[in-house]
């Protein structure tokens, strides 16, 4: 790493793990004050933070558009909201040792894959292995039958509606359309102690620098390399020796454990998980974060993630007719006008576009080279990435 | 036999209306008197003696007695039961028009004050209801509505009631609509199996059976299990509900075949634009769903101008409303392709974002212009109803109509494509661009046609999903993965493609979901299309050779 970047991540670092919380520890008559509700909203925004990174090394990396990432941040957010309805044990509502909404549906016993998330063990490894292992097996069967380009994200959608709908029901145990709510303790500590949400805040923040570390040494690394060289023309990566499905298979993987990370730490924060988290919608929403963000550099996909959230809890309080439409303005925007992104258009400005996205250009799109396809003997020529111009 | 129609006839004639003289008899008029005794006995003897006179205008008195209309006008020891009307204000009295109890001659006006009301308590209105519902049944029996008529038949075969095999028997020998005499015929066979002697009731059983009366199930299965109940009676309720039982089989399976069929040509129509936009471009439209949505919404547009300007031509607007809905989502696709997604081509994952951009977009305008919630739709008197095809299978005739739509797109779609020097343009550009161009073929133009035509059909599937479904701002948003699904399975390389892949998956669909319910059908679906794409993993009709890799 850079001294410069290196330098540039620690302040940040500094600043969201240890500057904010004892500025929200401060008095509220302090002038550096931060109050307990922009505090969670900015652990919520670093929650999200962290799928933007993963989802940026799926897509601005490796090139492939996941539309279901919803489903990775929803089972995360599901396995921890899942220790914490049993951890509330018989302070529910109904008194009773099940979660509420069992005793509404007249469920006597605890379900078998419930009891294990008594275990504050198992719930910390299920947040990073449940996620992992469906994408492993996703992945497995699309990568290895080199389903890519549109037809995966087409896949990936389909998924998340199918989580969705699954999610919904009531007899998956999982508390229907009104999914988890009401945690009232999280490893022992009260959740509506100011002091816990500071904790929560700060563990957030320490997951978004290790997560960023990792994410910045697996680009850095050859294997990144690989990732933008499939990218730019996986038939050349594959011709060169490699296999590209490996490759995109561990990528899909790291990302979707990110994902559930995040989920894990947006659910005890936020209070709540339902399967509207989960959805179509939801999934397409967390790639806009990265598009408007920048993707192919990871600072511009956590910066998406808090740019166009904080719009969303500004705009959603005070117009909320406009939301969608700014959000579809928003999508079609930064694909036609800034395809780098906030981060790209910043850069651009500055001129240090090579130093921040290194290599991870999308702009220069040789449209005319792409357009001449080969001679086709049966038909309709298939959607591919085009050829871009080789790494600088 | 002659006879015995003869004497049903005239007990038909016999409770068609009974004649004048029997109707104000001194029984009648008594009951009326002790309507006002404040006896609870009494008056339900009454009541009892009024009903079975089954005289209209009785039944009406009793009607007005149920609401609280009737009352009592006290002179002396004699009391007259009168009917009460209009209640109005004069000067400082409330006032109230009454009429005569039988035939409503009007009295005149009266205060309020002057006449006491007859209660009508709980138990009185119990034994009140029976006779007016009988007289209601009896009534829709006459009815000239056919389907009142079997509604009416419905009711008689589940009440199953002993008195009214006879008014069943009637109906029958006058029915000639083919349904409604099954549906007296069950019914006579139900109040038969309910009331007969043994010999009756295994007929009665048999005759079910034959009728392949699904209601009959019930009730046989009853008699199969009743001990008290002779050999042959039970026997025959056996082999009715085996019979029974093999027909519904029949009818579920070609219940499902049919639903599947439905399916399949609404996945059809709405994925065929998608696939040809796709095949040509590489470029999924997201926004295709709110395109159906913007043809669901001209048609209900076209609807609405024709209720107000021309109620008298309103069975036509669907008529006129396809091709404007198909115009309207064809000049929104054009101003898409022209404006934005031109720009993007050879991007294919940025144009699916793009067109998610513009859908929302889309949709939020639906949803500001016209509301949040769902308009309303209301379907053409000739696409409401069904075609009876067998005993307990009806056919609806917006399905139909779908299916023919459908299959109509699909062979207008072949005939552009292969019949039209148009058609051959697209699909050189399909195969090579660069190629097409240099020989002559404006591809721009190309593009902008396509476009605007796989756009038009989404829009023409829109309304025609209107005549099914519910029309609101999110209408594509249920369709539109499971048409996305179609055009991956499909795979872009023939039309052939697109329409086995929606038949594949609407018949797959309908048929796991009596087994998994329909969410879990849905997700098996996606599980076999991934492990479908195993094997095919560019769809059914894949691209080959050197364009397949680029």
């Amino acid at each position: 790493m850079p001294r410069r970047e290196a330098a540039a991540v620690a302040a940040a670092a500094l600043l969201l793990v240890v500057v904010l919380p004892i500025c929200n520890a401060l008095p509220a008559s302090s002038a550096l004050h931060v109050s307990d509700f922009r505090l969670n909203l900015f652990g919520k925004f670093l929650a999200y933070a962290i799928l933007a990174l993963g989802l940026d090394l799926l897509w601005g990396y490796a090139g492939v558009l996941s539309l279901g990432h919803g489903v990775f941040f929803g089972l995360g957010a599901y396995a921890m909201g899942m220790h914490l309805m049993l951890e509330i044990g018989a302070k529910s509502v109904y008194q009773s040792a099940l979660p509420d909404f069992m005793v509404w549906n007249q469920v006597k016993e605890l379900p078998l894959f419930w009891r294990p998330f008594y275990s504050d063990v198992f719930t910390l490894v299920a947040i990073v292995v449940v996620p992992g292992l469906v994408a492993l097996a996703f992945g497995f069967l699309a990568f290895r039958s080199r389903i890519r380009g549109v037809y995966f994200s087409i896949i990936t959608q389909a998924l998340a509606l199918s989580a969705w709908l699954v999610f919904n029901r009531n007899e998956m145990r999982l508390g229907g359309t009104n999914g988890l709510a009401d945690f009232k303790t999280i490893f022992g500590f009260p959740l509506n102690q100011p002091s816990t949400q500071r904790g929560l805040y700060a563990v957030t923040a320490l997951a978004l620098l290790v997560a960023y570390l990792v994410c910045r040494w697996i680009t850095g690394s050859r294997a990144g390399k690989v990732l933008v060289a499939i990218r730019d023309s996986e038939t050349r990566v594959l011709f060169s020796g490699y296999s590209p499905a490996r490759y995109k298979l561990f990528v899909f993987v790291v990302s979707a454990v990110l994902a559930g990370v995040a989920g894990a730490l947006y659910a005890p924060q936020v209070g709540i998980i339902t399967p509207a988290k989960i959805g179509v919608l939801p999934s397409i929403e967390m790639v806009v974060w990265v598009a408007a963000g920048g993707r192919g550099t990871l600072v511009g996909a956590v910066a998406g993630a808090f740019g166009v959230n904080w719009m969303q809890s500004w705009l959603t309080t005070s117009y909320p007719d406009v939301w969608l439409l700014f959000l579809g303005g928003l999508f079609m925007g930064v694909v036609l006008f800034f395809p780098d992104g906030l981060v790209g258009a910043v850069a651009r400005a500055f001129g240090g576009m090579g130093r921040l996205t290194r290599g991870a250009s999308f702009t220069a799109t040789p449209t005319e080279s792409a357009r001449s396809r080969g001679p086709s003997s049966t038909g309709h020529p298939r959607p591919e990435p085009v050829a871009r111009p080789p790494l600088q | 036999m002659r006879r015995s129609l003869l004497l049903l006839l005239l007990f038909v004639a016999w409770l068609a209306g009974p004649p004048a003289s029997h109707a104000q008899s001194s029984e009648a008029l008594k009951a009326l008197a002790d309507l006002a005794v404040d006896d609870t006995d009494r008056r339900e003897a009454a009541v009892g003696v009024l009903g079975a006179t089954r005289d209209t205008k009785w039944l009406e008195f009793l009607a007005a007695l149920r609401d609280g209309n009737v009352y009592a006008r006290g002179k002396g020891t004699t009391l007259e039961i009168v009917v009460g009307g209009a209640k109005t204000t004069k000067g400082e009295q409330d006032v109230i028009e009454i009429v005569t109890a039988y035939d409503r001659k009007l009295i005149g006006t009266v205060p309020v004050a002057s006449v006491t009301e007859i209660a009508a308590d709980r138990r009185l209105r119990i034994a009140i209801k029976p006779f007016l519902d009988a007289d209601e049944t009896r009534v829709q029996l006459a009815s000239p509505d056919a389907e009142a008529r079997r509604g009416a038949a419905l009711k008689l075969g589940h009440q199953a009631d002993a008195g009214a095999a006879a008014v069943v028997e009637a109906a029958i020998a006058k029915e000639t609509v083919p349904n409604v005499r099954h549906a007296l015929e069950e019914a006579l066979a139900l109040i038969r199996l309910a009331h007969g002697e043994p010999a009756v009731r295994v007929l009665a059983a048999q005759a079910l059976g034959g009728l392949h009366s699904f209601d009959g199930m019930p009730a046989l299965q009853r008699l199969a299990a009743e001990t008290s109940a002779s050999r042959a009676e039970r026997e025959a309720a056996t082999v009715a509900i085996r019979q029974i039982e093999r027909w519904s089989l029949l009818v579920r399976t070609l219940e499902t075949a049919f639903q599947g069929a439905s399916l399949a040509s609404i996945l059809l129509l709405m994925a065929l634009g998608l696939a040809i936009v796709f095949g040509l471009m590489g470029v999924i439209n997201m926004a295709h769903g709110e395109l159906m949505a913007l043809g669901a919404y001209s048609t209900f547009v076209v609807q609405n101008i024709f209720r107000a300007r021309w109620p008298e031509w309103f069975n036509a607007y669907f008529v006129v409303a396809l091709p404007v809905a198909f115009i309207v989502a064809a000049l929104v696709g054009v101003v898409l392709e022209r404006g934005v997604i031109r720009r993007l081509y050879g991007r294919p994952l940025e144009t699916l974002l793009l067109t998610w951009g513009a859908s929302l977009i889309i949709q939020q305008g639906l949803r500001l212009w016209f509301g949040a919630a769902n308009v309303d739709v209301s379907s053409p008197s000739w696409l409401s109803g069904g075609f009876a095809l067998m005993t307990g299978l009806t056919l609806p005739f917006n399905r139909l109509f779908i299916i023919g739509l459908a299959a109509m797109s699909v062979a207008a779609m072949y005939w552009l494509l292969f019949g039209t020097g148009a058609g051959l343009r697209i699909r050189a550009v399909t195969q090579n661009r660069g190629m097409s161009s240099c020989l002559g073929v404006r591809a721009g133009w190309v593009d902008a046609t396509t476009f605007a035509l796989g756009a038009g059909l989404a829009g023409l599937a829109g309304a025609a999903l209107t005549q099914i479904g519910n029309v609101g701002p999110s209408l594509g948003q249920n369709y539109i993965v499971d048409s996305f699904m179609v055009v991956v399975t499909g795979g872009v390389g023939k039309l052939a493609g697109t329409i086995l892949a929606a038949a594949g998956i609407g018949g797959l669909n309908k048929g796991i979901e009596p087994a998994l319910g329909a969410v879990f059908a849905k997700v098996a679906i996606l599980l076999l299309v991934i492990l479908f794409l195993q094997r095919r993993p560019a769809g059914l009709f894949a691209t080959r050779g050197r364009s397949a890799e680029a």
